[in-house]
C-alpha cells in the first residue's frame, strides 16, 4: 500500500532510503573513535612499559642470569655478585606471612559477615570498617607497622620480653631487638594491608552461593558449620582463590609500607644459612631484611651515582613482573573459567 | 522393597530438645561461630590501632611543634626541623591533578567503550589489558616514570611548551565554562532558586579559572621556573601515578555503566537515537553518580600513591617549596617514605619521627573523607536501579 507521494517519489521508498543511508554519522564515528583511542592509548602505554623494562634489563638477564639470581645487594654495580637472592628470600617469607595470617583470618571474617552476622548496627559498622580499611593508603599501614613493631608499645614490649626470656633460656642471647626493622614486622604489616582485600573478595564469592544449596543442606539436618564446610566454602572456593591470588600479588609488589617499616635498600650482609637450625630459622625473622620491590627502589636510587644499577633494576623488575603477572593471569583465568562454567 | 509402617506403636513425642541435637554438637557450633566472630573483629582492631598510632604520635607533634615552622618556610626539611606543610600539600595537589588529567579521560573512555561499544570478542581481548595494568606494582611505574616518561616526555615538553600548555588549559577551561553558562542561562522560564544556584556555580567556576590563571602566571613569573629539572620531576611522577590510576577509574566507571538498565538504552534506540546520542544523553546521565565516584576514588588513590613520586619525583629526603610541575618535589606520601628510608630508625632532631605521623594523619583523614563521599555516590546508583 502506497503511503502517498512527494514529488516524483513515494514516501515509503524515501523513508527507506533515509534509514539505509550510509556513512553520514560523522560525530558518532568520531565519538566512537575517541573512546577506542582511550583504550588503545592505555594498551600502548602497557606495551611501551613492558618493552622499556625488558630492553633496560636485557643485558643483565642474558649475560649473567645465574649470578644475578644468586647474588646479593652490593655497593657497586660492577660487582660480580650483585644480585637479587636476598630480595627473593624476603619476598618469599612475606608471601608466607600473608598466606598464614591474612588468608585464614580474612576468609573467616568473610564467612562471619556473610553467614553469621545478624542484621544490626554492629554488623553495618563492621562492613563500613572493612570497606574503609581497603581504601587506606599503603603508607599509612607502614606507619602502623613502624609504630607497633619497630618503635614498640607497651604490649609489644611485654611480648618481646617474653620471647627474649625464653630464647635466653635456650640460646643465651636475645632474639628480638626493638628499634630495628625486622622481617617479622614487614610480613605482618603486609598481611594487615591485604586483609581487607581478602575479606571483600571472599565475601563477594560467598554471597554468590545460591541460597538453595544452603537450604538443601539444612533440610537433611546439617548444622550451620556443616553447611558452610560442605556446601558454601566448596562452591565459593574458586572466587576465594582468585581473591587470595590477587592479594598475594599485591603484597609481593608493595614497597611503601616496607620502606616505612625500614627494609634495607643499601647493603645487607648475607645470612649464612637459613635452614641449618632452629636458631637460624627463627633468627631471620628477627633480623634486618629486604624484598624484591625494595631491591628495585634501592637500585633506582643508586643509579644516580652509578649508572650500572639502572639495568640491574630493570632486570629485577622483569623477575618481579613475571611473578606478579603470572599470579594475576591465573586469578583472572580462574574467574573467567568458573563464570563461564556456571553460566 | 517397601517398609510397612506399624501404626500400633505411637511415635515418641517430638520436643525442641530432640530437634536441637546432642549438646556436644551444639557446643562445637557455638565455638566455631565465636572463632569466626573473632576473625571479623580483627579488622576493627586494626582500624582502632591505625587511628590510635596516628593520633597519639601526631598529638605529640601538634602540641610540641613551633607552628611557625609549619607554614611559609623555605621547604620541607624535617631533619633540620623545618616542617613546611604547603610544600607537601601543593606538590600533592599538582601530582593529583596531573594524574587525574591522565587517568580521568583514559579510564572513563575505556570504560564507556568496553561497556557500550565493544563486541564480546573485543572485550575479551581488551579487558585483560586493564587487568594486567591494575596488577603492575607501583615500583615498576616509578622506574618507568624516571627512566622513560621523564626524559622522553617531560623533558621534551620544554620551557615554552609549558607556557603553551598552561595557556591551552586556561583557554579550554574558559571555553567550557562559557558554553556551560550559555546553556544554563538560555531558558528564561525557570524558578529564581534555580537561577541563584546557577549563578553560585558560575561564580565558583570563574573563581577556579582565576586561580588557575594566577597559578600559571605566578609560575611563569619566576625567573627559573621553566628550567625543567633533569632526571625526575613532579610531572613525570604524576603521569606515572595517572597510569596506575587508569584501571581503577575504568573499573568503577564500568560498574556504574553496567548498572544502568538495558531498557533505557532500548527505549532510546527505539526513539531513533544514534548510539552516540544514547550513550551521551541517556546512559551517562543515568550513571553520573557512579562516574563521579570513580573520579573521587581515583583522586583518593592518586593522593595515597607513594613509590612513584618517591622514585621519580626528583627530590631526595627534603624539598624546596615549588609550584611548578616541572620541578622536583615531595608529596605527602613521598615525604614520609623519604624520611623513613635508608635508616633502621627515623633519626633527626626533636619531632622528626612525630612529623611522619602528623603528615600521615592529614593524609589518612583526607583519603577517608574522599572514600566516604565516593561510597555515598556509589550507594546512590544502587538505590536508583
Amino acid at each position: 500500500m502506497a503511503l502517498g507521494t512527494i514529488g516524483d517519489q513515494d514516501v515509503a521508498s524515501r523513508v527507506e532510503a533515509t534509514i539505509q543511508r550510509r556513512g553520514r554519522d560523522v560525530r558518532g564515528t568520531g565519538f566512537r573513535f575517541a573512546l577506542f583511542a582511550a583504550l588503545g592509548i592505555s594498551t600502548l602505554i602497557l606495551v611501551i612499559l613492558l618493552v622499556d623494562v625488558l630492553t633496560d634489563g636485557w643485558p643483565v638477564l642474558t649475560d649473567r642470569l645465574g649470578d644475578f639470581w644468586s647474588g646479593t645487594l652490593r655497593s657497586r654495580s660492577s660487582d660480580d655478585s650483585l644480585g637479587i637472592s636476598q630480595g627473593i628470600v624476603g619476598s618469599f617469607w612475606i608471601a608466607v606471612f600473608v598466606a598464614v595470617l591474612a588468608f585464614p583470618i580474612g576468609i573467616a571474617a568473610a564467612v562471619y559477615l556473610e553467614e553469621y552476622a545478624p542484621r544490626n548496627w554492629f554488623t553495618s559498622v563492621l562492613d563500613i570498617v572493612v570497606r574503609n580499611l581497603a581504601g587506606v593508603p599503603s603508607v599509612v599501614y607502614g606507619l602502623l607497622g613502624l609504630f607497633l613493631f619497630v618503635k614498640g608499645t607497651a604490649v609489644t614490649n611485654w611480648f618481646v620480653d617474653r620471647v627474649n626470656n625464653r630464647w635466653n633460656a635456650w640460646y643465651g642471647e636475645d632474639l628480638i631487638e626493638l628499634g630495628q626493622s625486622t622481617l617479622f614486622a614487614g610480613g605482618v604489616t603486609l598481611a594487615v594491608l591485604v586483609l581487607p582485600i581478602v575479606i571483600i573478595t571472599a565475601a563477594e564469592a560467598i554471597r554468590a552461593v545460591p541460597q538453595s544449596l544452603r537450604e538443601g543442606a539444612y533440610g537433611v539436618g546439617a548444622t550451620k558449620w556443616e553447611v558452610i564446610k560442605s556446601q558454601v566454602l566448596p562452591f565459593a572456593a574458586p572466587g576465594i582463590l582468585t581473591g587470595t591470588l590477587l592479594a598475594l600479588a599485591r603484597a609481593v609488589g608493595e614497597a611503601a609500607p616496607l620502606i616505612l617499616v625500614g627494609a634495607i635498600t643499601g647493603r645487607l650482609a648475607p645470612r649464612d644459612s637459613m635452614f641449618s637450625g632452629l636458631e637460624d630459622f627463627f633468627g631471620q625473622f628477627a633480623d634486618r631484611f629486604t624484598a624484591m620491590p625494595i631491591v628495585i627502589v634501592g637500585w633506582v636510587q643508586n643509579s644516580g651515582r652509578d649508572e650500572g644499577f639502572g639495568p640491574a633494576a630493570g632486570a629485577a623488575i622483569v623477575v618481579l613482573l613475571v611473578f606478579v603477572i603470572i599470579m594475576n593471569s591465573i586469578a583472572v583465568l580462574l574467574r573467567n573459567y568458573f563464570e563461564k562454567k556456571r553460566g | 522393597m517397601t517398609d510397612v509402617i506399624d501404626d500400633s506403636i505411637p511415635p515418641p513425642p517430638l520436643t525442641l530438645d530432640l530437634l536441637a541435637g546432642p549438646s556436644r554438637r551444639r557446643l562445637k557450633e557455638r565455638l566455631i561461630s565465636a572463632v569466626f566472630f573473632a576473625a571479623a573483629i580483627v579488622s576493627v582492631i586494626i582500624s582502632v590501632l591505625i587511628m590510635f598510632s596516628l593520633v597519639r604520635e601526631a598529638w605529640t607533634f601538634i602540641t610540641g611543634v613551633d607552628w611557625g615552622v609549619t607554614w611559609g618556610e623555605a621547604g620541607w626539611f624535617p631533619r633540620r626541623g623545618l616542617y613546611d606543610m604547603p610544600t607537601l600539600l601543593v606538590s600533592s595537589v599538582i601530582v593529583t591533578v596531573v594524574a587525574m588529567l591522565v587517568a580521568g579521560p583514559l579510564g572513563l573512555g575505556s570504560a564507556i567503550y568496553l561497556s557500550e561499544y565493544a563486541s564480546r570478542r573485543t572485550r575479551s581481548i581488551l579487558k585483560p589489558v586493564l587487568e594486567v595494568l591494575a596488577g603492575v606494582p607501583s615500583v615498576v611505574l616509578g622506574f618507568f616514570a624516571l627512566f622513560f616518561i621523564s626524559p622522553q616526555l617531560i623533558e621534551r615538553i620544554g620551557r615554552n611548551a609549558w607556557l603553551l600548555i598552561g595557556a591551552l588549559i586556561i583557554v579550554t577551561y574558559a571555553a567550557v565554562v562559557a558554553l556551560w553558562a550559555r546553556r544554563q542561562f538560555a531558558e528564561a522560564t525557570v524558578a529564581r532558586a534555580v537561577i541563584i544556584k546557577r549563578v553560585v556555580w558560575l561564580t565558583v567556576f570563574v573563581a577556579g579559572g582565576l586561580l588557575l590563571a594566577w597559578w600559571v602566571l605566578s609560575v611563569a613569573g619566576e625567573a627559573d621556573a621553566f628550567a625543567v629539572k633533569r632526571s625526575g620531576q613532579l610531572a613525570a611522577a604524576a603521569v606515572g601515578v595517572g597510569i596506575l590510576t587508569i584501571p581503577l577509574v575504568a573499573s568503577v566507571a564500568e560498574d556504574a555503566l553496567a548498572s544502568v538498565p538495558r531498557e533505557l538504552r532500548e527505549a532510546s534506540a527505539g526513539l531513533g537515537a544514534r548510539q552516540a546520542t544514547t550513550t551521551v544523553q541517556v546512559v551517562l546521565p543515568a550513571a553520573v553518580s557512579g562516574i563521579v565516584a570513580a573520579f573521587i576514588i581515583g583522586i583518593s588513590r592518586a593522593l595515597g600513591e607513594t613509590m612513584v613520586v618517591f622514585m621519580a619525583g626528583g627530590a631526595a629526603d627534603a624539598a624546596q617549596f615549588t609550584s611548578s610541575p616541572f620541578d622536583g618535589g615531595l608529596t605527602m606520601t613521598a615525604g614520609m617514605a623519604s624520611l623513613a628510608t635508608g635508616t633502621d630508625n627515623v633519626v633527626g632532631e626533636g619531632l622528626t619521627f612525630q612529623s611522619l605521623y602528623f603528615v600521615g594523619l592529614v593524609l589518612f583523614l583526607l583519603t577517608l573523607l574522599l572514600n566516604i563521599v565516593a561510597g555515598r555516590f556509589v550507594a546512590r546508583v544502587r538505590e536508583r536501579y
